[in-house]
């Protein structure tokens, strides 16, 4: 059943170092924004990745286009290590592997036109496109991401929000990618349009055969879009399944805690809803505590969790059990429903 | 600068007990010099002492520009007050002189941002900012002051209060720093407090933090809270009544739980249908169609005719009043009772 | 610390939280008017198209234009509105009044002050367009370089730009400027472009620092745009408002700072006709002969007003805050 996977991360990590001086530069620590992430992207999914700011997500989607250069580990386009890539052969692979980014407002180029905007894949990638279709081109793009052709030759301002992030979807687009990393693509727009722009993007899956990389903090959202997610903690992936299984039935303290922090539209739920008030705030990202990153807001902390960092593994219970097991990185993992059921 | 407390002056004894904050018919326009925006056009609405109220609105609803309104905080120009009445404990403040508005603004009446860090000095300790609204309004000494601050800063559950108050705002975590607004607007113990989107710039395990400590507060203290929010959850959590707002216009009112379960107005409804939900895997996601209309061109008749899967002819000519929907509920909308009980044209889907 | 040289715009911040917000509202309100591309009659405007209506529309752009418009007019031809040669001396009329067809008088020489207030404006404005297009053309290039590049070049920029603010100006003017023979203005220039390049290459520095960070330069570089696609395309026709803001402003300034090195027998050297050496000579006869200050001294303080308050217009038109 499972699709090969077209993207395999590897035990990703990427440091930022902290630096003294000016001109001679003495590295003094480094911000551990993303510490050994692996998971798999197959062909025609979308994986959600969710986790609160700093848990090294965006940095993640910024490894996977290209933006940042790893530190350590691979990402295997097709079996072939993108990180170790670099001039003709980063471009080329490139062209499968785009972004949509989180501001439609900063995004997109104030001074250029729509047109430009949409086309400048094509002139960065001339064999993508011949220069005498490119406008064509450009115009059914817009048609595709439900926007007027006939608005090639606006500006970025006269547009909505929503429409702004059509036009971004639009460019991700023009080199028809496999992969499309998407960085909170909706969280910026109001209630009313972001439905639409989800709506977009699952329609342009099925009509493109895309596969997602969907990053973002509304886990509301990420269910409604993902096959799969991933919960991320001070970079590391703590929980990673199926939606029904981290929405369903999650293990990870984390992730219940995450899931019960999420307000539900519903009036009636919140006298009878179980919340779990997470202490204090996320430790920062260049001193993570030792073991178990989340030991230090966790209500389950032993000693061992001080000492042993525990693997992203099934949980050995279960194995024999009948429900669905899936990998979570937590000595005690233990199944606790938070998510009210209908 | 004030010196001393002014007691309010007591409410005409002939009248009814007046509502907290009563705001009636309220206009404000904003004159740009690309013509004029209609941000707020006749909105009311009141808050009682010890409830919550959430008004919900995407952006360019006039949400956050009536609550500007209602603190004198408006930029002025490009912004006006046109019309109507804001009476805080009976009293018109927009008749009040700047300096009348100054005292009631913080003392009686206060607001917090959404965002913290740009809403505190970056230059003084939180110690001294908090102190400083006890130094200015209650003529307190600077040690004083200090001592308060640090109890302010326990209240609102900001661990080792005493060790940080010298600290400054970059110091501290979103979070905090919006704890730390909090005790600011609490710090002079108003009646009032005008809360913009309080947590929308924090995480969610944050959020619900802040929440919960805004909820706590507002019943010890006995205030009337009015929350600005966009976010449909949040709303369902903590409030008492909503608002919902829609270019400039308040929709429809209710009392939270019937809002949730039958709203009265297709926008609401739109609203409640297109956010995803976390405890379903939904199919397709409902979207209400176009786009929220430009405030220096709102349509004629409903404003939100050209959205509205109900709307008729007379939709586009003749502006919908507030209609009694059931005590303490009311709906813009002409065909409210067709909405509420969600019965033809149901929704394509 | 490199900070320092973020510019102004970037680092100013609302007072407090009200302004900001409101700020915020303003600009939903904005969005909300320019947003809807969806009426007919709203046609393709991009930022030099809204700054040009708005100057347009500024009567302090319009005079100031005027002003500069016929100060570089007579730059080029002084015989349109001045016939005659200024340095035909008659000496028997030195020092005297304004007489029929003289009617700034005469100087101490002799000469027509009409004539050499006229003639005199060619250097002042070509020092002032040279040094700025020099200094904005260097200094953007090497701050915009560095705020692109950063690192070890952006560091030795910035203290290399440091040593040069650290010169006193007059006291620099004066030693380097004596030990130049060269009658012509290119010494001059060369002086205030050597000076003036530090502050446009911080300014630039700092708007492309700015720029660099939007989402549409990363989304171009995500795309494999070559280094010099982003700085070309998506960078420097954001980062340029600032400089043209400040080159203008400068241009005045130059100008001015031409004068005062020729006031003090440093800059301009005779016979080259300048506002700078007539006000220097005149200021020796204030007292018998004010005629001679005041002509030249007026027509300076007018063309730098003009060039300052086209700054102003131009900065109040470009200005990303209240756009």
């Amino acid at each position: 059943m499972p699709a090969e996977a077209i993207l395999e991360v590897r035990d990703l990590v990427k440091h930022y170092p902290l630096t003294r001086g000016i001109v001679l530069k003495k590295q003094v620590g480094a911000v551990k924004a993303v510490d050994g992430v692996s998971f798999d992207l197959r062909k025609g999914e979308t994986l959600g990745i969710v986790g609160e700011s700093g848990c090294g997500k965006s940095t993640v989607a910024r490894t996977l286009v290209g933006l940042e250069r790893p530190t350590a580990g691979a990402i295997r386009y097709h079996g072939e290590d993108i990180a170790k890539l670099s001039g003709r052969a980063l471009k080329a692979v490139r062209r499968n592997i785009q972004m949509v980014f989180q501001d439609p407002y900063t995004s997109l180029n104030p001074r250029m036109t729509v047109g430009d905007i949409i086309g400048e894949p094509y002139d960065i990638h001339p064999e993508v496109a011949p220069k005498g279709d490119r406008r064509r081109r450009v115009q059914e793009l817009l048609d595709v991401v439900g926007l007027n052709p006939e608005y090639v030759n606006r500006y970025p301002h006269q547009f909505s929000g929503g429409q702004r992030q059509r036009i971004g979807i639009a460019r991700g687009l023009a080199l028809r990618p496999e992969i499309i990393v998407a960085d909170e693509p909706v969280s910026a727009l109001d209630v009313s349009v972001q439905a639409q722009v989800v709506n977009l993007l699952e329609r342009l899956q099925d009509e493109f055969d895309l596969s997602y990389v969907f990053i973002a903090h509304d886990l509301s959202v990420v269910r409604h879009i993902s096959d799969r997610v991933a919960v991320m903690y001070l970079g590391r992936i703590v929980e990673t399944g199926t939606e029904d299984e981290i929405y369903g039935h999650p293990t990870h303290p984390y992730t219940q805690a995450l899931l019960s922090a999420v307000p539900v539209p519903d009036p009636e739920a919140r006298e009878h809803r179980e919340r779990i008030l997470l202490a204090g705030d996320v430790p920062s990202p260049a001193d993570p505590p030792s073991g178990c990153r989340f030991r230090t807001r966790c209500w389950k902390a032993q000693p061992v969790c001080a000492e042993v960092v525990p693997p992203l593994a099934v949980p050995e219970w279960f194995a024999g059990a009948a429900g669905p097991a899936h990998p979570s990185a937590c000595h005690f993992a233990e199944e606790r429903h938070v998510v009210p059921s209908e | 600068m004030a010196t001393a407390t002014t007691p309010e002056p007591a409410p005409d004894p002939g009248t009814p007990a007046p509502a907290l904050l009563d705001v009636r018919d309220l206009y404000v326009e904003f004159r740009t010099r690309d013509g004029l925006a209609q941000a707020v056009n006749g909105v009311s609405y009141r808050v009682d002492a010890g409830e919550t109220l959430a008004v919900l609105g995407e952006s360019g609803s006039g949400k956050s520009v009536t609550a500007q309104a209602i603190m004198g905080i408006l930029d002025s120009p490009p912004g006006f007050v046109t019309g109507g009445e804001v009476l805080f404990r009976g009293r018109d403040l927009l008749k009040a002189t700047p300096e009348e508005r100054r005292k009631v603004r913080g003392a009686r009446m206060a607001m917090i941002f959404q965002d913290a860090l740009s809403s505190l000095n970056p230059v003084l300790s939180v110690g001294a900012q908090l102190g400083e609204m006890y130094e200015v309004h209650q003529g307190m000494k600077r040690k004083d002051a200090r001592a308060k601050a640090v109890e302010l800063m326990d209240r609102v559950k900001i661990p080792a209060a005493r060790s940080r108050v010298g600290d400054y705002p970059h110091q501290f975590s979103g979070g905090m720093r919006q704890r730390i607004m909090i005790a600011m607007a609490l710090a002079l113990e108003p009646d009032l407090i005008i809360a913009d989107e309080p947590t929308t710039a924090l995480d969610v395990t944050v959020q619900a933090q802040v929440m919960d400590l805004l909820a706590d507060l507002q019943r010890e203290y006995d205030m009337g809270l009015i929350l600005i929010t966009h976010d449909l959850g949040v709303v369902a959590d903590v409030a008492d009544r909503i608002a919902v707002m829609y270019a400039g216009r308040i929709v429809e009112t209710a009392p939270i739980h019937d809002l949730y379960k039958s709203p009265a107005h297709p926008y609401t409804r739109g609203l409640l249908d297109s956010i995803p939900r976390l405890d379903q895997k939904g199919q397709e996601l409902y979207a209400i169609k176009g786009l929220p209309p430009s405030l220096t061109a709102i349509p004629p008749g409903c404003p939100f005719h050209p959205r509205c899967p109900r709307a008729r002819d007379v939709c586009t000519t003749d502006r919908p009043p507030l209609y009694d929907v059931a005590p303490g509920r009311s709906s813009a909308c002409h065909f409210w009772e067709e909405t509420v009980r969600d019965e033809e044209p149901p929704h394509a889907r | 610390m490199p900070e320092r040289y973020v510019p102004n715009e970037a680092v100013t911040h609302g007072d407090g939280g009200t302004a900001a917000l409101a700020m915020a509202e303003a600009e939903t309100l904005e969005g909300g008017r320019n947003g809807r591309g969806g009426s007919p009659r709203d046609k393709p405007r991009s930022l030099w198209g809204d700054a040009w209506r708005d100057l347009r529309r500024n009567p302090v752009f319009l005079v100031s234009a005027l002003i500069i418009l016929f100060l570089v007019v007579i730059a080029i031809w002084p015989q349109l509105i001045a016939d005659g040669n200024p340095y035909r001396a008659d000496l028997a009329k030195a020092q005297e009044g304004s007489a029929p067809g003289h009617p700034f008088g005469f100087d101490t020489q002799g000469r027509d002050v009409y004539t050499r207030t006229v003639y005199g404006a060619r250097a002042s404005i070509t020092v002032g367009i040279c040094a700025t297009a020099g200094a904005a053309l260097l200094g953007s290039a090497l701050g915009g370089l560095a705020g692109f590049f950063g690192g070890w070049w952006d560091a030795l920029l910035s203290r290399v730009a440091d040593i040069f603010f650290g010169i006193p100006v007059l006291l620099g003017g004066l030693v380097f400027l004596s030990v130049v023979t060269s009658k012509t203005v290119w010494p001059v220039v060369g002086f205030i472009v050597l000076l003036g390049w530090p502050q446009i290459a911080r300014i630039a520095r700092g708007s492309v620092v700015t720029a660099k960070q939007n989402d549409y330069v990363q989304a171009a570089r995500a795309l494999g745009a070559s280094s010099g696609r982003l700085l070309l395309r998506h960078i420097a026709p954001n980062a340029v408002a600032p400089v043209i803001v400040v080159a203008t402003i400068a241009l005045g300034t130059y100008i001015s700072l031409e004068a005062t090195l020729s006031y003090l027998g440093a800059g301009l050297k005779p016979p080259t006709v300048s506002w700078g050496i007539d006000i220097s000579t005149a200021s020796t006869y204030i007292r018998n002969a004010p005629h001679m200050l005041l002509y030249p001294a007026g027509a300076l303080s007018i063309t730098v007003l003009a060039f300052i308050m086209l700054g102003d217009a131009v900065r109040d038109a470009l200005d990303p805050k209240l756009r």
